[in-house]
């Protein structure tokens, strides 16, 4: 997914403080990832340390828009598709999880992350 | 000829029992692992002192239920069931089950409900009332240690179908399953959570999260609800058809109210 979603460049330490939310779908609950002022960081997902050399903004893009279009079976969950969910729950109909710009700003964060644990 | 008719009729209704067909095998984690096991240590102490354990408030104030005369009728609980509870030991272990005779798919709620308005002249209870969670907390103590033992063939087979057909079913906008997590990833780090197998042996439960007692039905509402996906009414069917399949789930497992859990 090479084209980026907004015509404004991500923002790293915007996309930092998106990632951190724990109020929005943080990756957090999933990943471990260089924040060390955050507690408690979830394994269910590999570390992120490192993938900013691992991989390019484009495959970045494409992870965070739609990880099921890499593996429909997997438990990360698409922050930009309003396709194919069920049973929404009301105040979150409509709307993606991340706006495009939040898309934009993790992708510019992500690609700093460039060094191993 | 005959042998292997009866033989495949046999594997036909063994599958739909057990929920799983020969490409799909069934995901359950066996044996079961209670959520007791997957707490930290302080959390299992908690749970294991009635003196500290929160969840014995909530007994304490069942206990004063089952003995106070409720509606028109001014019987109590006790009257009927044993002034300390004898005649329901085991109970909770074995619900949900069908009830005979409406054919219809009753829990430990509903059969107190049930109870308070066709024998006792009284209102039912709210779902989630402190009353009622007292009641249940009170009602399952009296089965602590009891093998959960719900059976899932017979008239329940079609309610155990429904709650299979929720647990593996992906929702909200996280799109996820029960089974994705409570199968497939029990033990792994859900931030500060470790994911357990999703039994309900120890329920009511007292949440520290909540500082409060709390149903299956809400458990199930929490979890909905986190994954952003539009949660059933608790006491719902489709609650107690997803109670009736995370029962039989840990079958076998003790009945361990009032269980602490994070
Ligand atoms: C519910 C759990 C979950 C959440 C939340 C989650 N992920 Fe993931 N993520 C996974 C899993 C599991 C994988 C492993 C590959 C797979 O199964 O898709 C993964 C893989 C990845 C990968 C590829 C890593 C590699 O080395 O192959 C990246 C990058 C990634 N996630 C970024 C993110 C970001 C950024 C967020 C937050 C915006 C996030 N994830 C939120 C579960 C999650």
């Amino acid at each position: 997914m090479p084209e980026p979603l907004t015509a404004e460049p991500g923002n790293p330490e915007r996309g930092r403080l998106v990632v951190r939310d724990l109020g929005a779908a943080s990756c957090l609950i999933c990943h471990a990832m260089p924040i060390p002022e955050e507690p408690d960081h979830g394994d269910i997902g590999p570390p992120l340390h490192g993938v900013g050399a691992r991989f390019t903004p484009a495959e970045l893009r494409q992870r965070l828009v739609d990880p099921k279009a890499i593996d429909p079976d997997t438990v990360m969950p698409s922050y930009y598709q309003l396709e194919g969910l069920r049973d929404v729950l009301g105040r979150f109909v409509g709307r993606t999880i991340y706006t495009a710009q939040q898309i934009e700003d993790v992708v510019a964060y992500l690609a700093t992350l460039t060094e191993d644990p | 000829m005959r042998a292997a008719l009866t033989l495949a009729a046999l594997g036909a209704v063994l599958c739909g029992a057990l929920g799983a067909s020969a490409q799909e095998p069934d995901p359950t984690p066996r044996p079961p692992i209670s959520g007791y096991d997957y707490m930290a240590r302080a959390t299992q102490e908690l749970q294991d002192d009635d003196f500290v354990n929160p969840g014995f408030f909530a007994i304490d104030r069942g206990r004063r239920l089952w003995s106070e005369p409720a509606g028109a009728s001014g019987a109590a609980c006790a009257d009927c069931h044993g002034a300390e509870g004898e005649g329901l030991v085991g109970a909770a272990a074995r619900l949900p089950a069908v009830d005979p005779q409406t054919g219809a798919l009753m829990n430990l709620e509903g059969h107190i409900n049930d109870c308070r308005e066709s024998r006792m002249n009284a209102e039912p209870y709210v779902y989630e009332s402190e009353d009622l969670l007292a009641l249940t907390a009170y009602v399952s103590h009296l089965s602590r240690g009891v093998p959960v033992a719900v059976a899932v063939d017979g008239p329940a087979a079609p309610f155990f179908e429904q709650g299979r057909a929720l647990f593996f079913e992906r929702r909200g906008q996280l799109d996820l399953s029960c089974t994705q997590c409570h199968d497939a990833r029990a033990g792994q780090m859900l931030r500060g959570d470790r994911i357990s197998q999703g039994h309900v042996n120890g329920f009511p439960i007292y949440r520290l999260k909540w500082f409060a007692m709390g149903s299956r039905h809400r458990m199930f509402e929490w979890c909905n609800t986190s994954l952003r996906a539009e949660p059933f009414a608790p006491g719902s069917p489709e609650y107690l058809a997803l109670e009736l399949y995370v029962a039989w789930r840990g079958n076998g497992l003790p009945i361990e109210t009032p269980a602490v859990r994070r």
